[in-house]
């Protein structure tokens, strides 16, 4: 039976057995299959799961934004009375804007980036023939104000990239708001952001829709986004609801099985567990290192300076996991990035068992590289689409003279490790999804075993529970391999699941380091705290305890 | 699934194969079906295709057999269109690639060595090589690539300067592979594609500027070839359509089927494709 919900007086938004068919060939035929839910007046709707559940699919279908070859097969969606399905296309674009506003994932891409940001404001009312331009400037400024821009008379004659993210985002939610829509529909609005921009957008968000008395549609893949934000939830999976209810009975009392593993595998909001630091010699020092980005200047603009690293300093011990923690433009990828070499500091000591790593170059550096090797962040990226697994994973050893053949059984052992079977040396990277594609990656770094592993944002792309088994495995060969770890994320519940030591990344410097237990109970730091109060789905800091 | 079943499922690309196929067998009879030079005037001029036995597409202004022409013209406009083409790739991806991969100063020198050919107008330039170096097949082939193959050198530049920062390639280099074998290994399979495409494009453009050059008298004087033809039929084309209509047609499915084969062996070397299909 599909839950289904009593429709009442006070709703704003109601679909009710929506089907949308997907074109043949798709991985199934149904993108969103029996989908009922409603959105009543003046609440925050959370539609949550993970990619390919279709949870953004009946947002579009509301919005008239489907894709081509995807309809809607059956059922309606009713909004004040009318049926959205049953518009023609010029009758949609008349509410879009004005009844429905909508914000988008990746602030950059949804704005127009040749277009001050006051006259894509003013074009929102332009659309529906509202005002004249003086007074549509007025309104677009009385909007930047109100979504807290800082500065809101030099940010309406900005240009989006001069924009931060968090700023591109409230732009986007103004021209959402400036119609003074009924119902917000908001996808996924806070993923492409930091941790404290995403606390600070989904308070101005809740306090936007209290305000106004609005109802916001908010689609998300984290259960920590729900906990802090929304009224109801409604949980989807392969196209159907498995559960719908109030946030606070879905979060704390998960009747269905898939919410419960997806409630479980949120790396965990407890503080992470005392961990031995043993005591040896450090396997990796860095010392003073520094690293400084120069754009060539032109004619007309300077040359710009970017201090990417300074003086940082930090060890690792052997078979230690050290995370660094920090917020895009931290330079925590390219402390990364130089520890394995692929980009060269300005100065600085990088002693890897006490060899200097920092100032090697061409042949004597390929010589040395094996012993350090790297996870990336993007599963689709990183891996050739032209190379068949098998020999992706074989070419390390081979670069270091390995025979062919004895590299290959050892890709296959090696994936054999990883959980993929060492059948998938034969096949191309595109077969597979994006959770293995990692395990791909985890599998090619080892092959040359390291002695440390750089894994930069290595979960960041994937979705909850795939990101649990990849963190799972990585804890799993660190154990039997006896690894060493530098772990790169933005994400501090991640961190605290696999770290034993945590190091806070600002502006190019470490803020704090220390034990993950000590970084989490009792930091020291003010930006330290405002990262851990800003995780979502976060109780009240936690006092320092004895 | 073997290549051949990969490329064979395009359907375009199969029939590219057959009407190439086709040429080349037409390029190889030529001396057995038409033993006579096709520059040996045989009949009256001007006799329209089909009128007399012997000479289904007629005679020319000087009375030699537009079929003989045809056939023999073939061998000379393939062989100059893909020497040529495969002399500009030779020249053009080794440059661009190295450009590409390497940047800074490496790549400003070879670029500026490039645009030095591209300020020249083409044909311009085409002209003055064969004229210092006399009309033969040779010089033609060797004008033709030295004015064609800036393109390919910026394009295969473009490529590898967008792949080169790829995770792949850099994990390619932190396993400690060497700069020629990511090179050849990782980033030019990528750049296929567009290679492929180009190419075709260029034997096309190959065989119509050697029309031009043998229009201008700058044709290997012992060969026929297409373009010879069409640049002497041009001034009679009111009178005598089939002089430069059945040359034309040569090329034009000389070209089609070039581009048909480039764009199946493009869909054949993409793993993707393959396997979704």
């Amino acid at each position: 039976m599909p839950i289904t919900e009593n429709q009442s007086a006070d709703t704003v938004l109601s679909i009710r057995d929506l089907n949308i068919a997907l074109p043949k060939g798709a991985d199934r035929a149904l993108a969103v299959e029996d989908v009922s839910y409603e959105v009543k007046r003046g609440e925050i709707m959370c539609v949550v799961g993970e990619s390919g559940s279709g949870k953004s699919m009946a947002a579009n279908a509301v919005m008239g934004l489907l894709p081509k070859g995807v309809n809607a097969t059956h059922g309606e969606i009713l909004f004040e009375g009318q049926d959205l399905l049953a518009l023609t296309e010029k009758q949609h674009r008349a509410l879009r804007g004005l009844k429905i506003g909508m914000i988008f994932q990746e602030p950059m891409t949804a704005l127009n980036p040749l277009m001050r940001v006051g006259a894509q404001i003013a074009e929102v009312f332009e659309a529906h023939g509202q005002f004249n331009p003086k007074e549509r400037q007025a309104r677009a400024l009385e909007l930047l104000i109100e979504v807290g821009i800082p500065q809101p008379e030099k940010a309406i004659r900005a240009y989006p990239f001069e924009l931060s993210g968090g700023q591109r985002q409230r732009v986007m939610i103004a021209m959402a708001l400036a119609l003074e829509p009924i119902l917000l529909i908001a996808d996924e609005p806070t993923t492409a952001l930091d941790v404290t921009t995403q606390a600070q957008i989904l308070e101005l968000i809740r306090d936007l829709q209290q305000r106004r008395g609005m109802s916001v549609m908010f689609i998300t893949h984290d259960f920590g986004v729900v906990a802090e934000i929304a009224n109801r939830v409604c949980v989807m999976r392969h196209g159907k609801i498995v559960e719908l209810g109030d946030a606070k009975s879905v979060l704390e009392n998960p009747q269905d099985a898939y919410t419960q593993a997806l409630i479980a595998a949120i790396p965990s909001n407890a503080v992470p567990p005392h961990r031995e630091t043993s005591q040896v010699a450090p396997l990796l020092e860095i010392k003073q290192l520094n690293k400084v980005f120069r754009s060539r200047g032109g004619w007309l603009k300077p040359a710009r300076e970017v201090r990417a690293l300074e003086d940082v300093s930090l060890t690792l011990a052997r078979g230690e996991t050290v995370g660094i923690v920090g917020e895009s433009g931290s330079g925590k990828s390219t402390l990364g990035r130089c520890v394995v070499r692929l980009e060269h500091p300005d100065s600085g000591e990088l002693l890897l068992d006490g060899v200097n790593l920092s100032q090697l170059k061409g042949d004597a550096l390929r010589r040395e590289r094996h012993r350090v090797q790297m996870i990336f962040q993007d599963p689709y990226a990183s891996l050739n689409p032209r190379t068949k697994v098998g020999m992706a994973i074989a070419q390390g050893p081979i670069a270091n003279g390995t025979p062919k053949a004895a590299a290959l059984k050892q890709a296959g052992e090696l994936l054999d490790m990883v959980g993929l079977g060492a059948s998938a040396v034969e096949r191309f990277p595109h077969e597979f999804s994006g959770g293995q594609r990692q395990r791909i990656g985890i599998a090619r770094a080892l092959a040359l075993n390291p002695e440390l592993i750089v894994a930069d944002e290595a979960v960041s792309a994937l979705d909850v529970s795939i990101q649990a088994q990849v963190l799972e495995l990585l804890e799993e060969l660190k154990q039997r391999l006896s690894l060493s770890l530098l772990f790169i994320t933005h994400d501090l519940r991640v961190a605290a699941h696999i770290c034993d030591r945590i190091v806070v990344m600002q502006h190019g410097r470490i803020v704090e380091q220390g034990s993950a237990e000590q970084i989490f109970l009792a930091p020291r730091e003010a930006y330290t705290q405002d990262l851990l109060k800003a995780i979502p789905g976060r109780e009240a800091p936690v006092a320092a305890t004895a | 699934m073997s290549f051949f079943a990969r490329f064979a499922q395009n359907r375009g690309a199969l029939v590219g194969l057959i009407i190439l196929l086709l040429i080349i067998t037409m390029a190889i009879l030529a001396p057995l079906l038409f033993p006579e030079s096709p520059w040996r005037m045989v009949q009256r001029p001007f006799l329209p295709p089909l009128s007399q036995d012997g000479f289904p597409l007629g005679t020319d202004t000087m009375g030699r057999n537009v079929a003989s022409g045809l056939m023999h013209g073939a061998w000379v406009s393939l062989l100059i269109g893909l020497v040529s083409t495969s002399v500009a790739l030779l020249i053009g991806v080794p440059l661009g690639a190295i450009a590409g991969y390497y940047g800074g100063i490496i790549d400003d020198v070879l670029m500026r060595f490039t645009e030095f050919f591209q300020t020249i107008p083409n044909f311009a330039l085409a002209i003055v090589l064969v004229a210092i170096m006399q009309p033969s097949i040779t010089s033609i082939v060797l004008a033709i690539a030295i004015v064609s193959w800036p393109p390919v050198a910026r394009l295969v530049r473009a490529e590898f300067m967008s792949l080169r920062n790829r995770e792949y390639v850099e994990a390619a280099r932190l396993v400690g592979q060497s700069n020629t074998t990511i090179i050849l290994r990782q980033i030019l399979p990528n750049t296929l594609s567009p290679i492929i495409v180009l190419a075709s494009l260029m034997v096309a453009t190959a065989i119509l500027l050697e029309s031009a050059l043998s229009f201008l008298g700058l044709g290997d004087p012992n060969v026929m070839s297409w373009g010879y033809m069409i640049g002497a039929a041009r001034t009679v084309i009111r009178q005598a359509w089939w002089l430069s209509f059945f040359p034309g047609v040569a090329i034009l499915l000389t070209v089609l089927a070039l581009n048909l084969v480039g764009e199946g062996l493009d869909d054949a070397l993409n793993p993707k494709l393959s396997r979704e299909r």
